[in-house]
């Protein structure tokens, strides 16, 4: 079930993108995400959508991987669409049946929302999906670097997320291996009522957070151990290195961006 | 109740960049009221294998016939429990499974899911600690008190007081010191003995397995390559060496000392008791003129 899910997950390659800095990656996923509030007609987000296409195209990840991977936020997608198609009420009436009206303008913005909503889950799942997550922390410790003049803990918060992240599939396994030892003993998580169901959650909810919690504390423990004490002056094995290639990328968004500005109504 | 696999394999993750093949073709009885011990190297697909002896994995191809419930590749399966409370799985590290605020009441989850009265699973809880080794004080105290081979006993005893028909342990030592191992591998065997209990044992120790099983089935790349009596497969050393076993440690000494003595036993001795006796039996042999 949980291993179809594909959000925030790394696939390895060796695609252009795969390659790139996870720096310059993480600066186009935010700069995207800025841009896309650009779009305001049809022409703008069909050009968001090529963009995104290309981008997928380059990476080289299996769309129908990615499309069966994020079913369930396209469901959420597709939640929205409906919401404002049936809820937003002007220009001409399209369609009328009872107490359902369809307007023009609700469907427009229905399918411009939607299209905002897939663009900005592919590009951060091609994020994820091509960088590590021990790249994506190194990025994001570097770019943050500045913010360590005004009392941030970056390297704290680097640490935390690259911890948190280490951890999702181990966790991920772990309850795995609960919910089948339960189910061995004749726990059921997908019959019964709804209280009964919340019921079968005790036993596997228990023991995940009894070994995620032993979990942390042996960590806490090896880290010690082994001489860990926070971010001053500790080196890196992986340097980051900003290549031309990564120049490139960004450059592309800058001309994403000034193409959409002249589309723009 | 017997278990057959036919032409069983199985692949995690199908149909994504993830998808990994873990079992091939694997053909497998399980015949009832014996014991079975399925042997190999780590990633053999020794996990893989006894999560469908429940049916807690289904076959991407094949059938397993569990009694006379038939799960096919392909096909939806309804209504399992009947086969998880004839089938008792201890899993590795079955402690973790722990969670209720009482040895009692953790140790009544099993039976209860399956519709046993309160009562009766109370009874059960009570008679079950003794046969695992514990005091019956512990029914009161939280599992999480216990020290980590207790534990290990509790979840044992939740997965015995569902009355299975057939048990299959993975690794039920692994961790144990050596006294807690034997205690706890000669109580499954006097129960197998004792109560007729099929059972399945995966492991790792080729000593448990030449001790106690009927029967040796050995996985080796997800495929379940052979399958003889312990006495059979233990006379085999170069077979075994292709598929990175080793022979059990007995058996290890009783080739040094057939070397050292320059006289070679009758035949391959399973317990260090069969071996002395064989020994002795030799001895008395040669002393007669």
């Amino acid at each position: 079930m949980m291993e179809k899910m594909i959000f925030g997950r790394f696939i390895p390659g060796d695609s252009f993108i795969h390659r790139l800095d996870p720096r310059s990656k993480l600066l186009f996923v935010l700069g995207f995400i800025i841009i896309v509030f650009l779009a305001n007609n049809t022409i703008t987000y069909a050009l968001l959508l090529a963009f995104t296409f290309l981008v997928i195209l380059v990476s080289r990840i299996r769309l129908y991987f990615l499309v069966n991977g994020l079913k369930p936020v396209l469901i959420l997608m597709i939640f929205t669409f409906l919401l404002h198609l049936f809820f937003t009420q002007e220009g001409n009436l399209l369609w009328e049946w009872r107490f359902i009206n369809i307007y023009e303008e609700g469907l427009r913005q229905g399918i411009y929302i939607s299209v905002r909503f897939l663009v900005l889950v592919f590009m951060t799942t091609v994020l994820t999906l091509t960088t590590s997550p021990i790249s994506i922390t190194d990025g994001l410790e570097t770019l943050l670097d500045p913010f360590k003049k005004v009392k941030l803990p970056v390297h704290e918060l680097a640490l935390m997320m690259s911890i948190a992240l280490r951890f999702i599939p181990t966790l991920m396994d772990e309850t795995d291996k609960i919910m089948k030892a339960q189910m061995a003993r004749g726990s059921d998580l997908s019959a019964g009522s709804l209280s009964q169901r919340l019921k079968a959650v005790v036993p596997l909810l228990v023991p995940l957070f009894v070994s995620a919690f032993k979990r942390a504390e042996d960590l806490a423990t090896a880290m010690e151990v082994r001489g860990y004490r926070g971010g001053e002056g500790r080196t890196r094995y992986r340097q980051l290195k900003w290549d031309l290639e990564d120049t490139v990328a960004l450059l592309s968004l800058v001309v994403l961006a000034g193409v959409l500005i002249y589309f723009r109504q | 109740m017997d278990i057959k696999l036919q032409q069983v394999s199985y692949a995690y993750a199908k149909g994504t960049p993830f998808e990994k093949r873990a079992l091939f073709d694997v053909d497998l009885t399980i015949t009832s009221g014996t014991y079975k011990a399925i042997i190999g190297h780590t990633g053999s697909g020794k996990s893989t294998i006894l999560q469908h002896f429940n049916a807690l994995l289904k076959p991407t191809e094949g059938v397993v016939q569990i009694g006379d419930r038939r799960i096919e590749a392909g096909k939806k399966n309804k209504d399992l429990k009947a086969i998880r409370q004839k089938v008792g799985i201890v899993f590795q590290f079955p402690e973790h499974q722990l969670f209720e605020e009482t040895v009692l009441k953790d140790i009544m989850f099993g039976p209860m899911n399956f519709g046993v009265s309160a009562e009766e699973a109370e009874s059960r809880a009570r008679d079950l600690v003794d046969l695992v080794g514990l005091p019956t004080e512990v029914l009161e105290k939280s599992p999480f008190d216990l020290s980590g081979g207790q534990m290990r006993r509790v979840a044992i005893a939740g997965v015995l007081a569902m009355q299975p028909e057939v048990i299959v342990l993975d690794e039920p030592t692994a961790g144990l010191d050596p006294r807690g191992q034997k205690e706890m591998m000669d109580m499954f065997y006097a129960l197998h003995k004792e109560k007729g209990l099929t059972t399945i044992l995966v492991t790792h120790s080729m000593e448990d397995a030449a001790r106690y099983a009927d029967e040796i089935a050995i996985m080796h790349e997800g495929r379940c390559v052979l399958t003889d009596t312990p006495r059979k497969l233990f006379s085999e050393e170069a077979l075994l060496k292709e598929f990175r076993l080793e022979l059990p440690r007995i058996v290890q000494f009783q080739h040094r000392l057939e070397k050292m003595i320059g006289h070679a036993l009758p035949q391959v001795c399973l317990t260090e008791e069969e071996l002395a006796k064989a020994v002795a039996h030799a001895i008395k042999e040669s002393d007669r003129p």
